[in-house]
């Protein structure tokens, strides 16, 4: 599943980033935020229009991301991982 | 030269909330200046201190990056300083890597890949104080052996806190191995350094927990933003408001007493009406920009700004813009000069462009005057269906049509823009923290300079020129009509009618455009002085009652929801984005927009009465 189609509160573990386009910007830079396999992730809260963006917690930091950036993130569910 | 007596050149380097500026603000004090790196408008700040061996330091602070790979401009310049490529900025001789103890996970990274260049360096290990009661513990000794660079470990936002930093940058460092690019994989690095070096209990800090889950809860969090917009304007128009009478007297007063040393003529009335009163229109300004940016500042400092901007995003996204818009956007609201000044906060140039576009639009409060003339001239004081009055009404609506026309304007410029790309919101939400005054002081002394300095001198010269247009050529002996009349400004206001005439705008508002163009509320007193000096001694109120059609007056109103009416605003625009395009583009569809709603209005509003 994708990171976007995460429930709140729910946490799962990162398979990979997508790229969604030749060199895409946005999917390096979330590596280099540390979107990488195997860390853990968890959705914090969501915005109040449409559950966009998303709070998402990684480590010791929470990033806000878009339901489009998030989509870039392959995920699974802790039990399952 | 002896080597105690040669100047050190360092560069703060570190990810975006790390407490950079505020271990530069420690280090560094009020000795620092601002400016902008050539030809951007992304701030350079440099400082300088005298360390205890007498050698005296220059401290560049770079802009805050998550990565040497650039995602952003402010990035770019990190990168070629640090890479020794910026032109006209030589490399640093020590770089001086920033890093929260407290997120240590994530700003590593950034350490390992600066490690890379090769180059003198220091890790500061800063909000040491934060970690300890945290419970994370850090063996900065194993974490030194290990990055095979001096840690030292800093508290930037106490007083001494950097004093460790100061005594070890007294001494040599050596430059590290260069070790040539490669796809290390610089995250698993990190962790075998956190799993040897680092414990810590729990993940993040509880209080943030809690705020968090208030703050950005779907419904109390727009309460609670609501609340906390609601409380900035009531400062800025409660707290501002007799500032602002204060200096408008005090430099009509002090100019007047020195009027009154020179003979009656055009060289005192350039100092009284020309210099004194730009003077007078440029510090006017400053109580707004310092109340607006004492809450930002604080706001941002906090933590709670990025989380405004997440709330708001959805929101501001359909209509082309971000949630970083929203701050500049509703500050603009009380003036727009330090609306387009908090744009800086947004680090994509293309949603800043926007930004900055539609800030005119909101309504600000020098229109008010306007507004508030007409709208009790010629509306009723009726009550429409028991609890509205009519004029608030019709203020409210010219309060939407602007926000509805700025959401229009930011809709159609994404779709007319060239770059269609996916912009990243990507923001990192920092930790809470106490917001530091003195860091909240230097910040706010900084943009009173930018606007003094930069956007000051701009709008004194232009209105002296005013004066000049209104003043010249004076009127000939005996006249009765007002000295304006005659002047330069009077023929462009009658020339200014063939144009205005379809808006239903008579000879005498036109001739109030020009000097309006100073400042909105300006058009005001120029109305004033063109009536009384025809020789209507009533007020202003009632001569335009009796003398204007509705539709004119309608015309007018709609007019000043849009008009490019205010040269301060342009020149800020100037100043800020560095680039003339942008003010003709701002200027022009201002311009065009205001035309033809304004003929609308005239025209169905004369057909309809």
């Amino acid at each position: 599943m994708r990171l976007s189609e995460l429930a709140k509160g729910a946490t799962a573990v990162i398979q990979e980033v997508e790229d969604a386009n030749m060199n895409d910007p946005i999917s390096r830079r979330l590596r280099e935020l540390g979107f990488v396999r195997g860390e853990p992730v968890r959705i914090v809260a969501q915005g109040p229009l449409g559950g966009d963006p998303l709070l998402v917690q990684i480590g010791f930091t929470r990033f806000a991301l878009r339901k489009a950036e998030a989509a870039r993130v392959r995920v699974v569910l802790e039990e399952i991982a | 030269m002896s080597a105690s007596a040669a100047l050190l050149r360092i560069a703060i380097v570190g990810n975006p909330n790390s407490g950079k500026t505020a271990l530069f603000n420690q280090l560094t004090g009020t000795r620092q200046k601002v400016a902008n790196y050539a030809g951007v408008t992304i701030e350079r700040k440099e400082g300088h201190y005298t360390a205890p061996s007498g050698r005296n330091v220059r401290v560049l602070d770079l802009p805050g990056a998550y990565s040497l790979t650039a995602a952003s401009p402010d990035e770019e310049i990190t990168r070629d300083v640090c890479y020794g490529r910026y032109p006209g900025e030589a490399a640093p001789d020590l770089i001086v890597c920033v890093a929260d103890a407290t997120n240590l996970r994530l700003h590593l990274r950034f350490v390992l890949e600066l490690k890379r260049l090769g180059r003198p360096m220091v890790l500061a290990l800063n909000m040491m104080d934060a970690a300890a009661r945290r419970g994370i513990r850090i063996d900065t000794a194993l974490l030194q052996e290990r990055l095979g660079m001096p840690v030292v470990e800093t508290i930037a936002v106490r007083r001494g806190g950097t004093a460790a930093l100061v005594e070890r940058l007294d001494r040599e460092v050596a430059p590290l191995a260069s070790i040539p690019e490669e796809h290390a994989d610089l995250h698993a690095e990190v962790r075998a350094l956190l799993a040897d070096t680092v414990t810590a209990p729990r993940r993040t800090a509880a209080a943030d927990d809690a705020i968090d889950r208030v703050v950005l809860h779907p419904v109390l969090g727009l309460v609670v933003l609501a609340v906390v917009m609601f409380l900035i304007f009531q400062a800025v128009f409660s707290w501002a408001k007799p500032v602002q009478d204060a200096i408008d007297a005090g430099i009509a007063t002090f100019g007047t007493s020195v009027g009154n040393f020179l003979p009656d003529g055009a060289l005192r009335s350039l100092l009284v009406d020309g210099v004194f009163a730009g003077l007078g229109a440029v510090l006017v300004f400053l109580p707004q920009i310092l109340i607006l940016f004492l809450f930002i500042l604080a706001l941002e400092e906090s933590g709670y700004l990025p989380r405004a901007a997440f709330l708001l995003d959805r929101m501001m996204l359909s209509a082309g813009l971000t949630g970083r818009s929203f701050i500049p956007l509703l500050s603009s609201f009380a003036c727009a000069i330090p609306g387009i000044m908090a744009t800086r906060s947004i680090q994509d140039p293309r949603d800043r462009m926007t930004t900055i576009l539609v800030a005119p639009l909101m309504t600000c409060s020098a229109r008010l005057p306007v507004y508030t003339l007409l709208i009790a001239a010629f509306i009723p004081a009726r009550s429409v269906a028991g609890v509205f009055n009519l004029q608030g009404i019709l203020l409210f609506t010219l309060y939407i049509a602007g926000i509805v026309s700025a959401l229009a304007v930011a809709w159609i410029a994404k779709r007319l823009h060239r770059d269609k790309s996916e912009h990243a919101l990507l923001m990192e939400l920092p930790s809470y923290r106490l917001p530091h005054p003195r860091d909240i002081a230097i910040g706010l002394y900084e943009r009173a300079m930018i606007f003094l300095k930069r956007v000051g001198g701009i709008i004194l010269s232009l209105t002296v020129l005013l004066w000049f247009l209104s003043s010249f050529p004076a009127p000939p002996p005996g006249a009765t009509e007002p000295a304006i009349d005659f002047s330069l400004a009077g023929r462009i206001g009658h020339l200014l009618q063939y144009i205005f005439s379809p808006l239903g705008f008579n000879w005498q508002i036109c001739i109030a455009l020009v000097p309006g163009l100073a400042a909105r509320e300006v058009a005001v007193s120029s109305l004033a002085t063109v009536y009384a000096l025809s020789g209507n001694e009533a007020g202003l109120s009632s001569i335009v009652a009796s003398q204007w059609s509705l539709a004119t007056a309608l015309s007018l109103l709609v007019w000043y929801v849009y008009a490019p009416m205010c040269i301060s605003t342009l020149a800020t625009i100037r100043r800020e984005t560095n680039s003339w395009r942008q003010v003709w583009i701002t200027a022009g569809y201002l311009f065009g927009l205001a035309y033809v709603a304004s003929l609308l209005t005239y025209q169905i509003a004369r057909m309809l009465s």
